[in-house]
């Protein structure tokens, strides 16, 4: 058995998820709410990779699975922030409350 | 439990991992926020290690401290109105989504408070790397391809979503 156990891993990513998931709740700016996002996302990959360790059949494919999250977060981001630009120029704001309109 | 290296390696990391995101909630100023958020993703870094994942690492480095937060702080720069997002949220409405995490966080980890996972031997440190691109290669080969679509498509999507549009600006002028 290992000196650190599976459960500590899982504590550590569920602290983090629950950390983006009241950022991602109560922040105004946009770009703060991405950032939350990308943290749950981080803390997603931490159980992958875990798992990919300590859990029943231990197999690199966790780890596979987590870099195919990584790619899909990146074109989130990227995506979002353009979006957001967009939003800024017609709105010039970037409050999350004032973005409730489907068009400008 | 005994105070291995590998235990005081994980507990060290995961303190810096959880005061990062703590700050990144308390913090007023934006880019001291992408600050306190390059600390959480280099300590996740770490974990990576502790969990034989030494490419996955190398990849959170590159990637997520790298280029997410340049693109954030970009985002910021850009977006700049005022650099201080003022706390104007109800407090009541803080207070219940503080709860109703609390709530979420007491129900998850009674789920893993009492896991026990038989533990099997594994040998995913040796030769991470060339593991993860023999089985990238054969197994996943599709949504390996699939995922180089998604990012075509994701780098034209976000460069016509911020593109200037000149003809209504000009029209605006």
């Amino acid at each position: 058995m290992s000196a650190v156990p599976v459960q500590a891993y899982l504590a550590l990513a569920l602290i983090l998820f629950c950390i983006g998931l009241y950022g991602a709740l109560t922040k105004r700016n946009t770009v703060m709410v991405l950032i939350s996002i990308e943290l749950m996302l981080n803390a997603v990959n931490i159980n992958l990779v875990a798992f990919s360790k300590y859990g029943i059949m231990p197999s690199i494919t966790g780890q596979i699975f987590a870099l195919f999250t990584i790619t899909v977060a990146a074109a989130e981001a990227a995506v979002g922030l353009a979006i957001l630009i967009a939003l800024y120029r017609n709105k010039k704001s970037v409050n999350i409350d004032e973005m409730d309109a489907m068009k400008h | 439990m005994t105070f291995s290296g590998e235990f005081l390696a994980f507990m060290s990391l995961a303190l810096v991992a959880v005061i990062g995101g703590v700050l990144l909630l308390n913090l007023t100023r934006v880019v001291h926020m992408v600050v306190a958020l390059v600390f959480t993703f280099v300590s996740i870094a770490g974990i990576y290690v502790l969990l034989s994942a030494e490419f996955l690492a190398a990849v959170q480095i590159l990637i997520y401290s790298g280029s997410i937060t340049i693109i954030m702080l970009f985002g910021v720069m850009l977006t700049r109105h005022n650099d201080t997002s003022e706390p104007k949220t109800g407090r009541l409405r803080k207070l219940l989504l503080f709860l109703g995490v609390l709530g979420f966080a007491f129900a998850v980890y009674i789920g893993i408070y009492n896991l026990d996972l038989p533990s099997a031997p594994n040998d995913l440190h040796v030769n991470n790397t060339e593991q993860i691109g023999i089985e990238l290669y054969s197994k996943f080969i599709i949504p390996f391809e699939v995922t180089s679509v998604l990012l075509l498509v994701a780098l034209v999507g976000s460069i016509v979503l911020a593109k200037r549009d000149d003809d209504k600006e000009a029209e605006k002028e």
